[in-house]
């Protein structure tokens, strides 16, 4: 099994490319995707989107998502949308 | 002129709720779905993005304030242009220049003093509905106060206003977007109805309504479920009073009523003018431009503009001109006519004109007096303008106080223009607002102008404090052996002598007598060896007034000496009701009663003890026996405290040992208790510890060698130091245990006390089933407490568990070696009668306040078994040692 890591850095475009192009390459992964948003302060309605797109691309392939080194300010976004459930969180 | 269908049309929301279709909820969720995504992201924005919006925002609505007005005038047919170009101003403005300084994001007010912080947190989503009568500025203004505080909102105009909504939405969405604001921040229900608003309303990601219109859609809001802001109708009565500038009036009145054709709901409704000026000011209302009708044309006006079936306005006639009125009703007047006046006798149902008219009609009454008008004004507000708008023109301030006081109105408007005024920040200094909260006379949860912090939930932070805490004993405390001469330098023209019979035989007020400064005039008053009741007070009371003294000097033990402070209370404050002093409390500094600071005479108290225990000598409570309904009344103050305590131990020496034992236990009781209670400080610490090194050397020898005068002298000293410990720091749950028990079976304070002793060490030294809430103390500290007092009597033991288990039985030890019984049972109680008193016991012990500042809660289980571990009796220590726990 192998598992894909995508670092998310830069602006809010960059994070939403990012998150675009791992849903398309989710075909040689077996195990999880860890997306590490160490660097990410802020997350906007497009990236919310990007992710949301990502979710079901992986559900579709039955991989888990992990997110690493969520803000405190991004995590309650995601909590305020109801989408920490789908995730695993790595510290 | 439309005609009156077309306009009532206008006016009123669909009322047949229809059925949503799956692809409208789907609409519908969608619009939700998206602001719940902004709100969300916009909790991330920092207070400068926030600003950087609002601002841009701001100067947008500016822009298109022109733009805007004209096309809510085009749409609604309702107002004038002009008009709503200064409402869309202001909206913008006004409401930009209020809230740009306003912290809205993270702390937004630290209140230092109170160590509280104030934090904003978002609502989240709002649903906002919006009016006819002012479409555009409300949702400009809707719009900044919800980016201002990070919400995005859910617009659903008023149908017949919704193209203008719909385009004020979107020119402030695209600005905010512009600069940076979420996607999705606001939107608008296309072609909603009430079926749209119902489902919103009710959505579980909704988090206020915000409702602004007619009572039906406030009522909606309110019904929903939600937490709702609903603003509806007013009905402002306005006193026109004698001294009022009358052209200055008469110009905001017009001014108000005609401004955008009367469509705010705060615009003046009936003006009640003083019957002195009342012919002037219709003139000048003439003058102005005001058709003032004569009784013909006032039947017509009520019948035109006032629907004869519900007694509510004519919607054809809302937001239009007075010349189109009067022309659609058949009245006539001259073309430049502002306003039509109609003067009324009276509010109701018989009198038509007397509701609420959002178009330039204006009822006018004729008050015969001051309590007149103010009555008709009350009885305008009654009649459907309940907590909003009244206005009042006067230069008489008590008139105008009045008037606020009877008039129940969000805002009260003195002296310039309702409609206007009410808005605030134009007029005077009222929040600036699109929203005029009712309070619950209009069915409204605020009266406030909405504004920035109705749509913020606020967040107190409340750090812990640090209670200012107390040392107070009396000013001078003299100590050893002959302390008694000290008496000589206190200078008294006359003073009384308050002791018992037993002390003046065996010469101990003799001693006293010889001390009191020369030339003073000395009486003495014996009372009964008991505790004091009201009978005696009262008796000495009258003794003391009849001497006049300037000194009472209370020889004796805690009776006498609590005798003596009740006495001085009464003496100096004759008015003081010990029954009501003696209200319950839980705290000294807040009670309720206040011991009265009046006084009638002077006295110094000065008191000398004869007994080393109960340490009343410099203690601010004073116990009286109520005989008439069999109960003991403790007071407590520090105006209680005697002025001066003399420690003399010539007057112990010859103590029995019963009393010496009794005594001494009590005094070791009240160092224990304040050692480990919640209200200990380091000040109360240093003396229990004192105390209790004291009583542990010095109490064995005076008891098997009473006349050993330095061990005398030592438990006098313990006893008193003890009490200054525990006026400060209060007792425990040992006494409220001895309290009862003793009260119940005759049983000596001190014997009772040493009965229970050990066991309550044990129990406060456990893990409580229920801590003692208690700001003035850090963690659970009684068994450290306790420990540390082993490590000063030096008895041993490596952990903390073995030095408070070494404690208790030195404590054991040393009631044996005073001869103590060590159980209930060996004072002759049976089994079978304790057990049926068990149960009262601990009632009346729980309600005692003495355990009020006991580190551990006790549960009335919790006193039934100390109770009965006092009736089984010895190895405390051992029994207590399976339930420790590590704290």
């Amino acid at each position: 099994m192998s598992t894909m890591t995508v670092f998310l850095k830069g602006d809010e475009e960059c994070v939403v490319s990012r998150l675009q192009e791992a849903a398309c390459s989710l075909d040689g992964v077996a195990g999880e995707v860890v997306l590490d948003l160490s660097t990410i302060r802020r997350i906007d309605s497009v990236g919310l989107r990007a992710l949301e797109d990502l979710i079901r691309a992986a559900d579709e392939k039955a991989l888990k998502i992990t997110l690493r080194g969520v803000s405190v300010d991004v995590y309650k976004v995601l909590k305020l949308l109801r989408l920490t459930q789908r995730f695993s969180f790595l510290s | 002129m439309a005609t009156t269908e077309e306009i009532k049309e206008r006016i009123e929301i669909p009322l047949i709720a229809e059925t949503l279709t799956t692809e409208r909820i789907a609409y519908l969720e969608g619009l939700v779905g998206q602001a719940k995504t902004a709100a969300a992201v916009f909790t991330q924005f920092t207070q400068e993005d926030v600003d950087r919006i609002v601002k841009a925002m701001a100067l947008a609505g500016l822009e298109h304030a022109q733009h805007l007005a004209r096309l809510a005038v085009e749409e609604t047919k309702l107002g004038v242009m002009e008009d709503k170009v200064i409402k869309n101003m202001v909206a913008c403005e006004f409401v930009y220049n209020y809230v740009k300084d306003k912290r809205t994001v993270g702390v937004i007010r630290e209140l230092t003093d109170r160590n509280l912080s104030e934090i904003a947190e978002p609502i989240g989503v709002l649903f906002s509905l919006t009016p006819i009568t002012n479409p555009t500025s409300t949702v400009l203004f809707k719009c900044l106060v919800a980016v201002k505080t990070r919400n995005a909102v859910v617009f659903s105009p008023h149908p017949k206003a919704w193209h203008c909504c719909a385009e004020a939405v979107k020119v402030m969405y695209e600005t905010a977007v512009k600069h940076g604001g979420p996607e999705g921040v606001f939107t608008c229900v296309e072609s909603p109805n009430l079926a749209d608003n119902a489902y919103l309303m009710k959505h579980k990601d909704v988090g206020l309504i915000d409702a602004t219109g007619g009572p039906g859609v406030v009522k909606a809001a309110y019904s929903s479920g939600k937490p709702a802001l609903g603003v509806g109708p007013g009905n402002t009565p306005v006193y026109l009073e004698k001294t009022a500038d009358l052209s200055s009036a008469v110009v905001d009145i017009i001014v108000s009523k005609t401004f955008d054709n009367g469509t705010i709901c705060a615009s003046e409704q009936t003006v009640v003018i003083d019957d002195e000026i009342y012919d002037a000011a219709l003139k000048k209302f003439a003058e102005l431009g005001a058709h003032i009708c004569n009784e013909k044309e006032t039947r017509i006006l009520e019948r035109g503009v006032i629907d004869p079936q519900t007694g509510f306005m004519q919607p054809m006639a809302v937001g239009q001109k007075a010349t189109d009125i009067a022309r659609f009703i058949g009245l006539s007047v001259k073309p430049n006519t502002k306003l039509l006046i109609a003067p009324i006798q009276g509010v109701g149902s018989d009198h038509p004109l007397s509701v609420e008219k959002l178009f330039p009609v204006l009822a006018v009454y004729r008050a015969k007096s001051v309590t007149d008008a103010l009555k008709v004004c009350i009885d305008v507000n009654h009649a459907g303008g309940l907590g909003h708008t009244a206005v009042v023109f006067s230069r008489n301030d008590e008139v105008i106080r009045k008037f606020g006081e009877v008039i129940n109105a969000g805002r009260i408007i003195v002296n310039s223009p309702g409609s206007i005024g009410a808005l605030g920040a134009v007029y005077n200094d009222l929040v600036p607002t699109f929203s005029f909260g009712c309070g619950t006379g209009g069915g409204n949860s605020t009266t406030d102008n909405v504004n920035i912090h109705h749509y913020l939930n606020i967040k107190r932070q409340a750090r812990r404090t640090q209670n200012h805490m107390w040392f107070r004993v009396p000013n001078q405390i003299y100590f050893n052996m002959n302390a008694v001469e000290n008496l000589r330098q206190f200078q008294s023209s006359c003073t009384i002598v308050v002791t018992n019979a037993s002390l003046e035989r065996i010469g101990h007020v003799d001693i006293v007598r010889r001390n009191i400064c020369p030339k003073t005039h000395v009486h003495v008053m014996v009372i009964p060896d008991a505790e004091p009741e009201n009978k005696v007070i009262s008796q000495s009371v009258e003794t003391l007034n009849f001497y006049k003294p300037d000194q009472i000097i209370a020889l004796g033990g805690g009776s006498v000496i609590d005798a003596a402070k009740i006495m001085k209370l009464k003496y100096v404050s004759p008015e003081a009701d010990l029954e009501y002093l003696a209200a319950p409390f839980l705290d000294l500094r807040k009670r309720v009663v206040e011991y009265p600071t009046e006084k009638a005479n002077h006295a110094r108290l000065i008191a000398i003890p004869t007994t080393s225990g109960t340490g009343s000598e410099v203690t601010p409570f004073a116990v009286l026996i109520d005989k008439e309904h069999g109960r003991k009344v403790t007071l407590a103050d520090y105006s209680l405290t005697p002025d001066v305590a003399i420690v003399d131990p010539q007057f112990v020496m010859s103590m029995p040992r019963g009393l010496t034992a009794d005594t001494g236990i009590d005094c070791l009781t009240h160092a224990l208790e304040a050692g480990v209670s919640n209200y200990a400080s380091p000040y109360t610490d240093s003396s229990a510890v004192q105390a209790i090194r004291l009583v542990f050397t010095y109490l064995p020898i005076a008891y098997t060698h009473p006349h050993d005068e330095e061990a005398r002298c030592m438990m006098h000293n313990a006893a008193c130091i003890a009490a200054m410990a525990f006026s400060n720091a209060s007792v425990g749950v040992n006494h409220a245990l001895a309290h009862a028990f003793g009260a119940r079976f005759g049983v000596a304070h001190g014997r009772a006390n040493a009965l229970m002793l050990p066991h309550v060490m044990a129990y406060n030294a456990a893990v409580p089933t229920k801590f003692m809430p208690s700001p003035y103390s850090q963690g659970y500290v009684a068994h450290k407490k306790y420990a540390t007092v082993s490590d000063l009597l030096a008895l041993g033991g490596h952990t903390t568990e073995e030095k408070v288990k070494n404690l208790i039985a030195a404590t054991e030890q040393l009631l044996d070696q005073l001869d103590f019984p060590r159980s209930i049972a060996e004072l002759g109680i049976s089994k079978d009668e304790f057990e049926r008193i068990v149960p009262e016991l601990a009632k009346t012990a729980f309600d005692d306040p003495s355990w009020r500042s006991n580190p551990r809660m006790p549960l009335m289980s919790e006193l039934v078994e100390l109770f009965w571990k006092a009736y089984e009796g010895r190895n405390a220590a051992e029994v207590s040692s399976p339930k420790r726990q590590t704290v």
